[in-house]
């Protein structure tokens, strides 16, 4: 090793002040070089036991203290006895930090994740500091994994059993306030008196204070134990479904670890985390992870490409997309300006807004101040005053090209010369809202699913035209609104909507041809979407959906013909949620399935039972299908994208680690075959797409070989 | 120095349609949207002056807090000024001489009242208990804090509209003038009657809106408040006669009909050096041209400041009445309206309180207050000032006037005018 990662320095009352700062590196990681640096320093450190009297460890990085692993040291790890090997070794490092003569207190300002929060939990003593920046937590079951280096045994010893469970199950991270609520840090300082702070404390503890005595496992949590791990088994299985493995396996090792010694769990937990880092759901759910880290750097344009910061950012329509968008401008620090036709309009765009930063606030999530302020950044307008100095101007009015197409008139009439236009449109080409404006090189789309406060994805369409300044705009914006951003090709419902389409007709088919509803929507929930094809087509609203159908419909022909039934639905007025009728029939909060549905189609009221197999099957193929069209076609620029958008844009199952991955687990030659039985039975729509068979042919894969991705 | 643009909130009865809302949120909607509309770079504005006469106890200095409110760079400097009804007129001189004196090149000056968000005090000897009970030790001291209190001492003391050298109210003191002046009740009606045919006429022809900016007041963003609501479109001299007398219930003329009502609202204009409009490709509504203040003693009759401070301005602008194409007058009251005509047009007053023989000269009154005034508008203490100066700019770019004049009465005996030209 060249340059050090550690450098020391002697305070007062003989504490040793020890900084990690990888050289080279953005964040603090748990490495192999790290790692035998560290255990190098622990064994001086042994020996050096009368002249040093405390240890204070801090980070030298401006933004964080340890990040975890390095996620891409996961993804090589070629087997389960070498996972296992590697959480030994993390246990072993970490058990001679907390074994040190003197005591250790960690000074934490910035994410302390993973790895870094269990190298904190081996240590005497935790001070935060109180900056936003400031998070701890455990996330490794995010990634199909548990925490394994004592995290799971170390944590629930510190905090008790279900505040460790909360954390080891949802991977959330608690900023330092909760942190010092929940017990997992001793102490909050402002950032400026962090290291001041550490050293008081380390020389509390080496004048022969003790420690500050943590609540622990109870011993009422001790008499209801049987009871807390089996709320958290049906807890953890009502909300996976059962197709992840991690919950259960942290659960496992806490109980069984938490009944036996340390060390004893140290090593159900190492067995675990080895049998778990070669699961597929991890590769999937690690490959998924890495994927959106690549993304932030081969991001759609050319390196160095000037994004225009946006400061102001213009909204035309106030309606929940128009308004979703708003909040998360002002969340991100914009100045809005929000354009609708009428006052009322915008009033319901205002109180979206207003609700969604009060709902934070009673969370206790926001202050009061924070709320006044974010909302104060927005401002509403019935004309395109306060336009002209907007820097990025988001069309989100109703989907139909002629009024998109005057709105963005009235736009670029208003805004000024480097001002990016944008339409917020899900399925019509940018290219023809495009034509005929004046600037059609500042134009293009930007694809927000709703709600956009929570839906992690943006697809921002280019065309041909579109200059790679105005992309890069819009690309660095989706990013600070905290979106998962993927830049497509212009073509009609670009990527999402487009793989989405006939695995929605897919399930209006299936009702047509006599399947339940609720079959439909069980049968997709079941393989792991988070919502069945027809509840989200209510969501969507059916006038909508049949608008969207209508534009792929004209564009694609015969393959994307929405069912006949599709149009029958829509006639007898239902609309979907909106509407508060569609394929669901909507009271309140609940919804239950609409009956009188079936007398509309030509099976009538008794329903057939279908396999739920064959169910999956169908609208899983159609989707995949698609999906590769769009590759083949260089709608998507890569595959990687494709994952991307369908796991963070449509819900695909994110464990499957999305479409074009989990086509490389069946084999391109397998779903070709499976799409040509498919075809046989149901029809050409079900024609394999080229790019499947050819790479069936050939024996490839799309993530170890697929095609370069197309220049942006 | 450029008047470039002005806007104002519909202005409401106290009470009424800005209920929930306190002058911050009035002055920030005001002072954002005038931004919006000017197209103007928040980062270019280097300062922010607003008026506001009865405060907002915990945000004293309530142009500052536009600033951090509107979304506007925190770097602005901005304060806040208190010159009674004169108070936004004192936030756009004070705007006008730091750019004067090449300290700035653009500022927003105005202000924003609400009498609907008063601060109620504690009587002294229970505020005395309170500072007393923070202080205290122990339990027994904080109760023992409080042993002095009386229940007379309960009652919440508001702040009133009273002069606090005399005791008199404004609506006595213009009682008093429209009784020295011998102004009869009619003529003061006639006043007040067209004040409210005018503003009628402007506001069917677009003159009113244009200055307008719409409130959607938070937290339900609705209605959205678009009008003025204290125009009385259907008001005749016969209801005008029939209210009555006020402040001398038996021999009075002073009624709610011809006197300005408490009023919510805010109001603001952005300036310019024009060099800097030129540059910016902003067109100015108006120059201004000369100001003034002056004071007379309130013991005598309050609101005669205007008749000091017209022939000052007039006289620093080196113009005369005869000069003026429109005039703005703030009307306090009717009678002090006539009052200050009066005393304009006499030789008297020119002898005795200015030292000439001749009066300061004709009223015209087809050139005065064309769009109404304030008995009709409403008068929003710390908003008016920056109203009439909008209005007085906009009507002289649409009448194509050289010359202009505004003058605000205010409490303490002040008077104020301003000439402004094109």
């Amino acid at each position: 090793m060249s340059v050090s990662a550690f450098t020391q320095e002697m305070a007062a009352d003989g504490i040793l002040i020890l900084t990690l700062d990888i050289p080279g590196e953005k964040v603090n990681t748990l490495g192999r070089e790290m790692m035998a640096e560290f255990d190098d320093l622990l064994t001086r450190l042994e020996a050096r036991a009368g002249e040093v009297r405390g240890v204070v460890l801090r980070s030298g990085k401006p933004d964080g203290f340890i990040a975890g692993a390095d996620i891409k040291d996961f993804a090589e790890i070629r087997s389960a006895l070498e996972a296992e090997t590697l959480s030994r070794e993390g246990q072993a490092l970490i058990g001679r930090l907390e074994k040190l003569p003197m005591p250790v207190v960690a000074a934490i300002h910035g994410p302390c994740l993973g790895g870094g929060l269990e190298v904190a939990l081996a240590c005497r003593y935790r001070v935060a500091s109180d900056d936003a920046k400031t998070v701890v937590g455990l996330p490794e079951v995010m990634l199909g994994l548990i925490p394994g280096a004592g995290g799971t045994q170390r944590l629930p010893r510190l905090i008790g059993l279900r505040a460790a469970l909360d954390l080891i199950l949802t991977g959330r991270s608690l900023k330092a306030a909760r942190a010092l609520r929940a017990g997992v840090v001793d102490e909050v300082v402002p950032a400026a008196v962090l290291v001041q702070a550490a050293c008081a404390a380390a020389s509390r503890l080496t004048a022969g204070q003790a420690p500050p005595s943590h609540l622990g496992i109870t011993q009422t949590e001790r008499l209801i134990r049987p009871m807390i791990f089996r709320k958290a088994r049906e807890s953890v299985r009502e909300k996976t479904g059962g197709r992840y493995p991690a919950p259960p396996a942290a659960i496992d090792v806490v109980e069984q670890g938490t009944a036996s010694s340390l060390e004893g769990g140290l090593e159900i937990e190492a067995r675990q985390f080895g049998a778990l880092a070669v699961s597929e759901v991890s590769r999937a759910l690690v490959s998924v992870f890495l994927a959106t880290q690549e993304i932030k750097k081969d991001a759609g344009y050319p390196e160095g490409t000037d994004a225009r910061e946006v400061g102001k950012l213009g909204i035309v329509g106030a309606g929940l997309m128009g308004a979703g968008i708003a909040a998360a401008a002002v969340d991100a620090g914009a100045i809005v300006r929000l354009k609708d036709t009428s006052f009322e309009a915008l009033a319901r765009g205002l109180r979206h807004v207003q609700e969604g930063l009060d709902e934070r606030r009673r969370r206790g999530s926001l202050t009061r101040l924070e709320s006044i302020r974010r909302a104060n950044r927005l401002s509403a307008t019935v004309d395109t005053s306060g336009f002209g100095r907007t820097d990025l101007v988001i069309e989100a009015v109703f989907e139909e090209a002629e009024s998109k197409r005057a709105v963005l008139a009235e736009v670029e009439e208003a805004v000024g010369e480097r001002c990016v236009v944008a339409s917020n449109t899900s399925s019509i080409p940018i290219g023809d809202l495009a034509r005929g404006a004046r600037h059609p090189n500042r134009i293009l789309g930007m694809h927000f699913f709703s709600p956009v406060e929570k839906m992690p994805l943006l697809e921002v369409v280019v065309t041909p035209e579109t200059d790679a300044w105005a992309t890069a705009t819009a690309v660095v914006f989706g990013r600070r609104l905290g979106k998962h951003v993927i830049v497509v090709r212009d073509g009609p419902g670009f990527y999402t909507t487009r793989a989405l389409s006939p695995y929605m007709s897919e399930a209006a088919r299936l009702v047509e041809e006599g399947a339940a509803i609720e079959d439909v929507d069980g049968a997709m929930k079941r393989f792991g979407f988070p919502v069945g094809p027809l509840a989200l087509l209510d969501e969507v609203g059916l006038d909508v959906g049949a608008r969207v159908s209508g534009v792929l419909h004209r564009a694609f022909g015969d393959r994307m013909r929405p069912p006949a039934a599709m149009a029958t639905v829509i006639e007898s007025g239902r609309q979907g949620r909106k509407g508060r009728r569609g394929f669901y029939v909507y009271d309140g909060a609940k919804k239950r399935v609409d009956e009188s549905v079936y007398a509309l189609l030509p099976r009538g009221l008794p329903r057939t039972a279908f396999v739920e197999r064959e169910i999956q099957e169908r609208l899983v193929f159609a989707f995949l299908n698609e999906a590769a069209r769009c590759l083949e076609e260089g709608i998507l620029r890569s595959a990687r994208d494709g994952d991307v958008g369908a796991i963070f844009g449509l819900g695909f199952p994110p464990f499957l680690g999305g479409p074009f991955r989990y086509l490389d687990h069946l084999g391109p030659r397998f779903a070709a075959e499976v799409l040509e039985r498919l075809a046989a039975r149901h029809g050409d729509r079900f024609a394999p797409a080229p790019i499947l068979i050819e790479m069936g042919r050939e024996g490839r894969s799309f993530h170890l070989a697929g095609p370069e991705p197309a220049a942006a | 120095m450029a008047v470039v643009a002005g806007c104002r909130t519909p202005f409401a009865k106290a009470g009424t349609a800005y209920r929930e809302l306190t002058a911050l949120d009035l002055a920030r909607i005001c002072v954002r949207e005038l931004a919006e509309r000017t197209e103007l770079d928040p980062g270019g504005i280097d300062i922010v002056v607003m008026g506001q006469v009865v405060p907002s106890v915990k945000a004293p200095n309530l142009a500052r807090e536009v600033v951090l409110a509107a979304g506007f760079p925190p770097s602005i400097p901005a304060h806040t000024v208190n010159k009674a009804c004169a108070s936004s007129n004192q936030a756009i001189v004070d705007v006008a001489s730091e750019i004067l004196n090449g300290n700035a090149e653009i500022g927003i000056a105005g202000g924003a009242e609400s009498l609907s968000d008063v601060p109620i005090l504690h009587s002294r000897n229970m505020a005395r208990a309170f500072v007393g009970a923070s202080r205290a030790k122990s339990m027994g001291d904080r109760v023992r804090a409080f042993s002095s209190v009386r229940l007379r001492d309960l009652a919440p003391d508001a702040p009133a509209i009273a002069e606090p050298s005399t005791g008199l109210s404004m609506g006595q003191s213009a009682e008093k003038m429209a009784r020295e002046n011998r102004i009869g009740r009619e003529e003061q009606d006639l006043i007040a009657f067209q004040s409210h045919q005018k503003m009628a006429d402007a506001t069917d022809d677009g003159r009113v809106g244009r200055e307008l900016v719409p409130v959607l007041p938070p937290p339900s963003y609705q209605p959205a408040i678009v009008a003025d609501n204290l125009l009385r479109r259907d008001t005749t001299m016969e209801a005008l006669a029939a209210l009555p007398p006020v402040f001398d219930r038996r021999y009075g003329t002073v009624t709610a009909g011809n006197s300005s009502p408490l009023t919510d609202g805010a109001a603001a204009v952005v300036l310019m050096s024009e060099a800097r409009a030129a540059r910016e490709g902003m067109e100015p509504l108006a120059f201004i041209k000369s100001w003034a203040f002056a004071a007379v003693d309130p013991g005598g009759q309050l609101l005669m400041g205007p008749a000091l401070a017209i022939p000052m301005a007039l006289a620093r602008a080196g113009l005369t009445l005869a000069d003026i194409g429109i005039i703005e007058m703030h009307e306090a009251f009717a009678a002090q309206v006539l009052s200050n005509i009066q005393a304009l047009e006499s030789e008297d007053w020119a002898r005795e309180k200015l030292g000439r023989k001749e009066a300061v000269g004709k009223v015209d009154r087809s050139r005065l207050n064309l769009s109404g005034g304030s008995i009709a508008i409403g008068h929003p203490f710390g908003a008016t000032g920056a109203r009439i100066t909008t209005t007085l700019a906009n009507e002289m770019a649409r009448r194509g006037a050289q010359y202009g004049l505004l003058s605000v009465c205010a409490q303490g005996g002040l008077g104020f005018a301003m000439v402004l030209e094109r």
